[in-house]
């Protein structure tokens, strides 16, 4: 087989794959903390702990009940949004009139109590999900395995979807017009405050959904929320949080650009999105795709 | 009495009081606060005066740390010089992170001091000199100036005390100068600020560059008190314990921040057996004071007695840092 300065195809793509996956959860979380912010103009930090819960509900579905992955990738992500509307509902609804950093100071105090809780009940090392599509087809430059081709392709069916719903549909034209005027749209007798509550519940339950996806790949521990949570503030930095089909494209080409460094220079993966986030402020402060000021 | 005499006469019984306190209390546990109260006192001089959120203080806490520890143990340099050099590190650190996190506002400047501040963390987990996961241990508390014997906690306890004085003090003079005013106007209006013909980015990074650098100086004595630097005081972990012992005393308040560290100092040393749930009740503590009391105590203090000093009077002086949201 050929080599591309000295790295085997096979390292090659087994870590683009790996980058694409990362990119998808950077993507659908990116998506979800887009979708809050322009609605609700908070940012949820809480975001990290909602995918690190996702992941738990859907081992504890496994495990307590014996409900499989296919199951628990349609009701966890309900479950999950179900407790981001009781926390819009109790908490954050009462916020929407001060500074949007008291939002950002709650959501942060959530997420610690989240992951406080499940750190006390199920410890800080990893617990295993098993892999629900075993297998995978060699494509003779790489192996890939069936789940991960399948966690690909559904990630990136549900930011489409999330896009068209958002930017071609009529629930999608009310829920940008409450963006812009909220007043005004809630003259028209839409019930505006029931669809901040929906919309922070659809947001979260992306982060849920994105966390059932991550259970079979990685292991499933209260610690994995908040280093990805990081990352992704800095995604989101990159990318703007103008556009849906900007958060998109920016987790998913940053997923690949990370995994690319782990070829070539596995030392900076850790802080090559950190250095694309500087490089941008640098160069265009408002993100990639935002809008200036 | 004005506000700022009786400002000044509370700060100056709380500082005879810390006179006598160590022997009463364990010096150690106060010198402890005492770094806190001042990580917490730089830090709000960002949130409570500039009204600017960041969420990456870590950085300077914990790379102040160790270099410090580094200068000290591996090079052998005096107590005060290595102080010194972690607060240098520090400001040109916040110099360098300031230029880049002042060029977007809001929650985006939370999100950008975040990051930058995580990006530090990794370099201090690869970098040889921090030691990993081991940090520097056993940093000698060499004499200062050669003559006093800071093995001794009481003596340590006094030249904290005077470190924390000294940077409180700055922080006092700068938040009362015409330059504090300026940074006020800032908070309250940047737009106008802007159009009265104030150079906004360049007050804005002078203060993160003080606020990074006093944060620096607290980690390095925070170094020398525990003859150790870890990663824990550059993980973001640290970042949201300063934001929450300043909220809770008491945002853009001066003495709100180390009432707010004394408090949840003593909170970890009765939790410290409890694990995880210091984590929760840290959470809860965040829930309840944004939810009930954003002023926060020193805050709610204030606004009582201001209430109790002029009934029907005027009383539009407002001690909440963030009290309305701007306009879209």
């Amino acid at each position: 087989m050929f080599e591309l300065l000295g790295v085997s195809p096979q390292a090659l793509f087994g870590q683009l794959l790996l980058g694409v996956i990362n990119g998808s959860f950077y993507a659908l979380l990116s998506l979800g903390l887009a979708v809050i912010f322009g609605m609700l103009n908070v940012i949820n930090f809480a975001h990290g702990a909602q995918y690190m819960m996702g992941a738990f509900v859907a081992w504890m579905c496994l495990n307590y009940a014996g409900v499989p992955f296919w199951l628990a990738l349609l009701i966890v992500p309900l479950i999950v949004g179900g407790t981001g509307i009781i926390i819009e509902k109790l908490f954050l609804s009462r916020l929407y009139h001060v500074d949007h950093l008291y939002g950002l100071l709650l959501t942060f105090g959530l997420a610690l109590i989240i992951e406080g809780l499940f750190r006390h009940q199920y410890g800080v090392s990893g617990l295993p999900y098993p892999n629900p599509l075993p297998g995978g087809v060699n494509l003779g430059f790489m192996f890939l395995p069936y789940y991960r081709a399948f966690a690909v392709v559904f990630s990136l069916a549900v930011c489409l979807g999330t896009w068209y719903a958002i930017e071609r549909t009529k629930l999608g034209s009310y829920l940008r017009a409450a963006t812009e005027r909220p007043e005004l749209v809630q003259a028209f007798g839409i019930n505006v405050p029931r669809m901040l509550s929906l919309t922070y519940g659809f947001g979260v339950a992306l982060a849920g959904l994105a966390g059932v996806l991550a259970a079979p790949i990685y292991s499933v521990t209260p610690l994995m929320g908040s280093s990805l949570i990081i990352v992704v503030f800095a995604v989101v930095v990159i990318g703007g949080m103008g556009s849906i089909m900007g958060s998109i494209l920016t987790g998913f080409g940053l997923g690949l650009v990370e995994g690319l460094t782990k070829v070539f220079y596995p030392q900076a993966s850790n802080v090559v999105i950190f250095v694309i986030m500087v490089i941008v402020l640098l160069a265009r402060p408002q993100g990639l795709f935002g809008t200036p000021k | 009495m004005t506000s700022k005499n009786l400002e000044l006469l509370t700060i100056a019984g709380l500082f005879a009081l810390l006179l006598i306190a160590p022997f009463a209390v364990y010096p150690v546990f106060l010198m402890k606060v005492l770094c806190f109260a001042l990580f917490a006192s730089a830090f709000n001089l960002l949130i409570g005066y500039v009204g600017l959120l960041s969420f990456g203080h870590a950085m300077f806490f914990g790379m102040s740390a160790y270099v410090t520890a580094h200068a000290v143990k591996e090079w052998g340099w005096p107590t005060e010089l290595g102080l010194l050099a972690g607060t240098a590190i520090a400001a040109v650190l916040a110099l360098v992170t300031g230029m880049l996190a002042i060029r977007r506002q809001g929650i985006y400047f939370a999100m950008v001091t975040l990051a930058l501040s995580q990006m530090v963390y990794f370099f201090c987990l690869q970098a040889p000199f921090t030691h990993g996961e081991d940090g520097i241990q056993g940093v000698p508390r060499r004499p200062l100036f050669g003559l006093i014997d800071l093995t001794i906690d009481l003596n340590m306890y006094y030249f904290v005390l005077a470190i924390f004085a000294l940077g409180f003090a700055i922080i006092y003079r700068t938040i009362h100068s015409p330059f504090g005013q300026v940074l006020k106007a800032i908070r309250e209006n940047e737009q106008r600020a802007i159009s009265l013909g104030y150079n906004v980015d360049q007050y804005k990074l002078v203060a993160f560059v003080i606020s990074g650098a006093l944060a620096g100086l607290a980690g390095s004595t925070k170094a020398m008190v525990f003859q150790l630097a870890s990663l824990t005081d550059a993980a973001w972990q640290m970042s949201g314990e300063v934001v929450l012992m300043t909220l809770l005393g008491g945002l853009g308040t001066v003495l709100g921040p180390a009432v707010g560290a004394a408090v949840i100092i003593t909170m970890q040393n009765y939790l410290k057996g409890l694990g995880d749930w210091v984590l929760v009740a840290q959470g809860v503590i965040f829930v309840i004071t944004v939810l009930v009391f954003r002023r926060g105590i020193v805050g709610e203090i204030g606004a009582f007695v201001a209430k109790m000093r002029d009934r029907g009077h005027k009383s539009d002086e407002k001690p909440e840092a963030l009290s309305s949201a701007p306009p879209h």
